[in-house]
């Protein structure tokens, strides 16, 4: 499935390449002591390196590294075992060095990719260029005072990780994806909280469009789009934007442009002059960082089974259909939980759990309910634990399906154990044939019509008959039993 | 190469270092210099030598990630012109 613009000289393809800055999850910054908390109060945590005070020197945080190499590995990429850091000049008031120092010749991290899930079990492979390791900037506050800036350096100094694909992206939909599955990586890493919200992630997006098969067109830089809805809004209407200007004879400039979320259009930055002059040249403060391949090594052997694996895992051993791996995969913490209710110590005489029953509580139920009510998996009421108990019921016919679902709501809503829900409502099923051949023999009586109809063959009237004994029992009635008994009564 | 008074101000401004214009032809003299002796240098054939980063023969120092500095706001902001509560103020910043 193609994404194509119908322009008036022909279809257009949209070609995207995504640069995505990643906060690393680290105790500290990236050449100073000073903590990375969030939330402290203005410039209390910055070292007098990363107020870059004269003679201070900086000193490279090992984790930070290790979790550089940790992300490299997870993307598939070549890992360089010679890296060099760099100053990329500029002023601005948040950067106190007047240089960032950024990766720019040798970064840490080569070429790799990344495979991602789309629609329809279509799988797409995107190129991965490089992945740097580089300081963050301090903040800038323009709108609490009308004459003056303020400046918080508490995250200036904070290891970035900058993750630059390949224009290998054709959608805004597959951008979505990239971003969904780069997250989904960088968590199970625990490399980058992915939070795009809280800025720990940021998207620079770079948009061109051509006339398939043509070279590649000039493309724009559209800064500030953060996050994956207005990543996917920008892509569409600069894409849009860039075909007008190509069709009414103009030309697309190489330019830097901002995604204005409110008008839902991108506008052209004012101008800096020397803008992209940023005159790099090696760090004489740092020695080029070696790796040893033993060091490396040693890192890729811990890492975590990542998402590709997990999905391949639970397809082969638990028969599941790769969309519903998928979903559970694409958050560490649902792949959890899903596990969680597979991994239970069966008591005495208890079959294993179904896997495709949990899957479909699991994704369907609780991911649903979760949804619809805005919450996130950790702030589901009801644990692995208790859920696997509800359906445990079921599959020991204590409760019937659908009253597993009522069941199921009072938990979502209370947290309380389902056994407790079901003997205080009196909710157990009807399994006592007795008991169920009294109830149907009542409501065969009341209704001698349907009776009549179902023995002259109208074998529908069997399925009106169910309903009615569910109905006077609410729900309760056992099903195949309401069922079996009620063929042999009207045979 | 040569640099011209255009290149020289516009170095200067890169670097934020104001300069009069009387001062631009000494300024462009000495860089002119500078490269000179650095285009002399390249004259040597370097093919097929690594380029040394460092005179010490000694890999990139390290440290562990455990927090090391506490709250030094005081300090940092000690020489700051201008300030509001903990932040640094400075003249408006407009994109």
């Amino acid at each position: 499935m193609s994404y194509l613009i119908n322009g008036k000289t022909g279809n257009w393809e949209v070609v995207v390449g995504l640069e995505v800055h990643a906060q690393v999850v680290s105790n500290t910054k990236l050449f100073s002591g000073a903590s990375t908390e969030f939330g402290a109060k203005p410039n209390h945590q910055v070292s007098l390196i990363d107020a870059a005070m004269p003679g201070m020197l900086p000193v490279i945080n090992k984790y930070c590294v290790e979790q550089a190499i940790k992300t490299g590995v997870g993307l598939n990429a070549t890992i360089n075992l010679y890296s060099v850091f760099e100053r990329k000049n500029y002023f601005y008031a948040d950067l106190p060095q007047g240089y960032q120092i950024s990766q720019y010749k040798h970064p840490i991290v080569g070429e790799g990719k990344i495979e991602l899930d789309l629609e329809d079990g279509v799988t797409r492979e995107i190129g991965i260029e490089r992945l740097h390791m580089e300081q963050d900037a301090g903040k800038s506050i323009h709108d609490h005072d009308p004459k003056r800036s303020f400046i918080d350096l508490n995250r200036s100094g904070v290891c970035l990780m900058e993750i630059v694909s390949k224009p290998d992206i054709r959608s805004p939909e597959e951008a979505g994806a990239f971003l969904r599955k780069l997250r989904a990586i960088l968590r199970y890493l625990g490399t980058c909280d992915g939070n795009m919200e809280e800025g720990s992630m940021r998207a620079d997006v770079n948009v061109s469009v051509r006339h398939p098969g043509e070279n590649l067109r000039t493309r724009v830089e559209v800064k500030n789009v953060n996050s994956m809805r207005f990543v996917m809004q920008a892509i569409e209407v600069e894409a849009e934007r860039q075909v007008s200007v190509w069709e009414s004879g103009g030309e697309v400039i190489q330019e830097t442009r901002l995604f204005d979320v409110n008008k839902g259009k991108t506008r052209a930055m004012r101008k800096k002059e020397f803008a992209h002059d940023y005159r790099y040249f090696p760090d004489p403060d740092l020695l080029p960082l070696k790796l040893e391949i033993e060091y490396v090594n040693s890192i890729t052997s811990t890492l975590p089974e990542l998402p590709d694996e997990k999905k391949a895992r639970f397809v082969k051993e638990h028969g599941l259909s790769s969309y519903d791996a998928n979903v559970l995969v694409s958050d560490k913490q649902k792949a959890e939980y899903f596990e969680s209710v597979m991994q239970y110590t069966p008591k005495q005489n208890q079959r294993d759990r179904d896997p495709k029953v949990v899957v479909n509580w699991v994704t369907t139920n609780l991911f649903g309910a979760l949804n619809a009510v805005g919450k996130d998996i950790s702030e589901s009421k009801i644990s692995a634990e208790q859920l696997g108990d509800l359906l445990d019921l079921v599959s020991d016919d204590l409760i019937s399906g659908r009253i597993a679902k009522d069941v199921f709501d009072i938990m979502f809503e209370t947290g309380r154990d389902a056994s407790d829900i079901v003997k205080e409502k009196g909710l157990t099923q009807i399994t006592d044939i007795g008991k169920i051949e009294a109830i149907v023999d009542k409501v065969l009586l009341e209704n001698p019509d349907q009776v009549n109809q179902v023995r002259g063959g109208n074998n529908k009237a069997i399925g009106w008959f169910v309903g009615q004994i569910m109905q006077a029992t609410d729900g309760k009635a056992n099903p195949q039993l309401v069922n079996k008994v009620l063929r042999e009564k009207l045979n | 190469m040569s640099l011209s008074h255009d290149d020289v101000e516009k170095i200067a401004h890169l670097a934020r270092i104001k300069i009069d214009d009387a001062e631009l032809e000494t300024l462009r003299t000495e860089l002119n210099n500078i490269i000179g002796w650095v285009e002399q240098l390249s004259k040597v054939d370097t093919d097929g030598i690594e380029p040394m980063t460092s005179v010490v023969g000694t890999n990139l120092g390290h440290r562990n990630d455990s927090v090391s500095e506490v709250n030094l706001s005081d300090k940092i902001l000690a020489n700051a012109p201008d300030r509001v509560g903990d932040f640094y103020a400075v003249p408006k910043v407009v994109e």
